[in-house]
């Protein structure tokens, strides 16, 4: 089944290297994998979408700790937790009666047409992956011209009323201390 | 204080204690050697890099503090590859430091240039590509502690070359900034005590120790968790010298070519108490079918290791001395283990190792072991190469010290033994240290006898001689209808001369009355020596688990029976060394 693993991570040249090196030892295709700032300085976060056994990606997740530059490494898939991927459409526009017609899809999607040319569209959405691929469906069959999608981020959900306590994944409050050296 | 990146980097290595380098310079390194001289290093020139990760591997494991290699840029940096992961795989701490073409030519193709640091990822604990001169002293300072902390392992550091010229600020670091690295070292109380219940109403348990109770000195921890509850201490390949061999409580070591009882109790074990050790392959059979009815406890620094080939019931992530010092006095109670530990004693009965006579026709490998345990008291350290010769050093010496039985465990790399077995002697000059190695192994790594001459390294070196690649002819053998592919060394070198060549003494032994005469020289001479025992040719290794049968299935050896008909060995006459002529009633023949 698909796994939502967030690791958070020093920034440094060589951990990307090492952390896609995992799973590519152990043969798992990545659906997705998006990397980037946070709000500490020097640490980065990533989400990955792997496709994998429960042993597989518990394995998979203690190799990662492994990593000395990973902090923390969190598998959200049984956790509710907001998933967003964004997505740039090109899409073919000949007519005024197609451009009308794609800018109702793109209002019931909530989406944006963020650039229009002579024979173009290009439309912004941003959502869960379901959510993506359906208003790619839609939009095809106009001719889609050329597409990007970022791939998933995710987080876990805060504290709910009533909840004993939420989870923040990936803090790392307690991460930064300094050890001494004997 | 400004210094350029060399002496900084001599100064790092000073400041963390180091007193052996193994190492062979180039191009690149060049600055490196001009400075570190002037530091109170001893530095090893070795014939090849390949062994000079070896020996700071050895020396690692025998000192139990960190081994230092070092190689140029490209073809001196992927030498060490093999040493490297052999170290990574065996959990030994090691620092690898290569220098790397000048910073302005990386990514270029430079002469001599290779991204070793994206080579090493996948086989190091750690690794480092420096970019600046200031950071130098940070990164050895980290090198250092990751390699000896939590589950040590090897720490490559590559350096351009200009990195080394140029000049920064000095001090040496006093703490090291690792979030990402925290071992857990102390174990949890509750994991803890939920063992120690285990244990109190285990009827059949059985202690699986591995190298991790050497590696964090818990060998008296061990036997006092041993003694107090009763309780037999099998151990895996690398951790027998954790657990005296002479002890009552000691259990042999089980798997694939391990003994028969090992196999048997592990596999009729109510409790299975895995203590630094990581149920590989080799040790455990087929996973499926390993310790049926026991319940298993897993103690070990390594998280991932608990519950990635067998299932853990109570897994304890700490240090093997600190979790057993507080395992010990938890447990109050046990059952009485006597019927059990009967029972295990009467399986060593039944499948004693095998012994031979002391008349045989031909000289077998088992005798040789033997005769060395019984000439040198069994004090000797002894590392042992890759193969039958390695199983049966396992099999036929008995240690009773820690550290004193090395080899390569996981890598399973051919060569291992003449290097390691020199970084071993410098770490502990005090030791007769033997090198045990088939004659497929030694020639893989034979150019480090020159350095046993030109460093005074006084290794005494067993070849053990069967004319074949033997544990794969082995195989050939029993899994492939005896079809013997690309098995056969016979011929070439003649060992003995090879030796003189190096001006190294060298003995030959093919009876095993001519066993003892030739150890007692080589034990007298002061200096390295070789010895080459031409063994029998198709002698097999047993008891054997074959590859995906259980424990259970172990198949025991067979007693010795005297041979009729010796099959010739066949000798390629080489025309300026003819091979040594050998009595025609000490030539191979089938040993079952």
């Amino acid at each position: 089944m698909k796994h939502t693993l967030v690791a958070a991570m020093d920034e440094s040249p060589a951990v990307l290297n090492r952390v896609v090196s995992l799973f590519r030892q152990r043969g798992f295709a990545i659906d997705s994998l998006t990397i980037g700032k946070t709000h500490e300085p020097g640490v980065m976060r990533l989400t990955i979408v792997v496709d994998g056994s429960k042993t597989a990606v518990e394995q998979v997740v203690k190799q990662l700790y492994k990593v000395i530059e990973v902090r923390k490494v969190s598998d959200l898939t049984d956790d509710k937790t907001v998933e967003r991927e964004l997505a740039m459409i090109k899409v073919t526009s000949k007519t005024a009666q197609l451009r009308s017609e794609i800018m109702q899809v793109v209002d019931i999607y909530r989406a944006r047409v963020v650039d229009v040319a002579m024979g173009s569209l290009t439309v912004e959405v941003t959502g869960p992956t379901d959510k993506i691929d359906s208003i790619v469906s839609l939009l095809k069959p106009y001719g889609i011209k050329e597409m990007v999608r970022t791939g998933t981020v995710a987080m876990a959900r805060g504290v709910m009323a009533g909840q004993e306590k939420g989870r923040e994944a990936l803090a790392t409050r307690d991460g930064g201390r300094l050890r001494e050296v004997s | 204080m400004r210094l350029n990146g060399s002496q900084i980097l001599s100064r790092c290595l000073q400041e963390e204690g180091v007193e052996v380098i193994f190492g062979l310079p180039g191009g690149t390194i060049m600055p490196l050697y001009d400075e570190m001289h002037k530091h109170p290093f001893r530095h090893v020139l070795v014939r090849h890099e390949q062994a000079a990760a070896h020996m700071a591997d050895g020396y690692s494991r025998v000192k139990r503090d960190v081994g230092v290699c070092m190689g140029t840029s490209g073809p001196g940096a992927t030498n060490l590859v093999t040493g490297i992961l052999n170290a990574h795989m065996d959990s030994a701490p090691l620092v690898a430091i290569t220098v790397n073409v000048l910073s302005s030519m990386i990514g270029a193709d430079a002469f001599q240039e290779a991204d070793i640091s994206g080579i090493t990822i996948p086989i190091t604990k750690q690794n480092y590509f420096v970019r600046s001169t200031k950071d130098l002293a940070r990164t050895i300072k980290e090198a250092f502690f990751i390699a000896r902390n939590g589950r040590p392992g090897p720490v490559h550091i590559d350096i351009p070359k200009d990195i080394l010229t140029l000049e920064a600020e000095f001090s040496y670091p006093t703490k090291v900034e690792l979030p990402g690295f925290q071992p857990n070292l102390e174990g949890s109380m509750v994991q803890i005590r939920k063992a120690a219940r285990l244990i109190e109403q285990a009827k059949r348990p059985v202690i699986l120790a591995g190298q991790g109770v050497l590696i964090s000195r818990g060998m008296d921890e061990l036997r006092a968790l041993a003694e107090k509850a009763n309780i037999p201490v099998i151990t895996t390949l690398l951790g027998i010298s954790g657990f005296p061999q002479s002890h009552p409580l000691s259990a042999g070591w089980p798997g694939m070519h391990g003994f028969v009882y090992s196999s048997y109790a592990i596999d009729q074990s109510d409790l299975l108490i895995g203590i630094g050790n990581r149920f590989d392959d080799r040790c455990c059979g087929r996973f499926s079918g390993f310790a049926p009815h026991a319940k298993i406890v897993h103690i070990d620094v390594d998280p991932a290791e608990i519950g990635k080939n067998v299932h853990t019931d109570v897994p304890i992530v700490g240090d093997v001395k600190r979790v057993l010092s507080k395992l010990v006095p938890e447990i109050r109670e046990c059952e009485s283990h006597d019927t059990w530990l009967q029972q295990i004693d009467n399986w060593k009965q039944q499948f004693p190792p095998k012994s031979y006579p002391d008349d045989t026709p031909e000289l077998f490998t088992p005798q040789v072991i033997q005769k060395l345990y019984q000439l040198t008291k069994g004090e000797a350290l002894i590392v042992a190469d890759v193969g039958q010769h390695q199983m049966f050093a396992a099999q036929h010496y008995r240690f009773d010290e820690p550290d004193m039985w090395q080899t390569s465990g996981g890598l399973g790399t051919m060569g291992f033994s003449l290097p390691a077995a020199m970084g071993a002697q410098l770490a502990r000059p005090d030791k007769q240290v033997w090198a045990i190695a088939g004659d497929g192994c030694f020639q893989m790594n034979l150019q480090e006898l020159a350095v046993c001459i030109t460093e005074n390294i006084p290794v005494k070196i067993a070849i053990i001689n069967n004319g074949y690649l033997g544990m794969v002819r082995q195989w050939q053998e029993l899994f492939w209808n005896r079809n013997y592919q690309h098995v056969d060394l016979s011929g070439p070198p003649d060992f003995v001369k090879l030796g003189q060549a190096y001006g190294i003494p060298a003995w030959r032994a093919s009876m095993p009355d001519e066993v003892e005469p030739a150890i007692r020289a080589a034990m007298a001479y002061p200096g390295a020596a070789i010895i080459e025992f031409r063994v029998s040719r198709e002698e097999n290794v047993f008891p054997m688990v074959p590859q995906g049968a259980s424990l259970a299935d172990v198949i025991p050896d067979v007693p010795y029976v005297p041979v009729v008909v010796p099959q010739p060995i066949p000798v390629v006459a080489v025309a300026s060394a003819p091979a040594a002529p050998v009595p025609a009633h000490a030539q191979g023949g089938a040993s079952r």
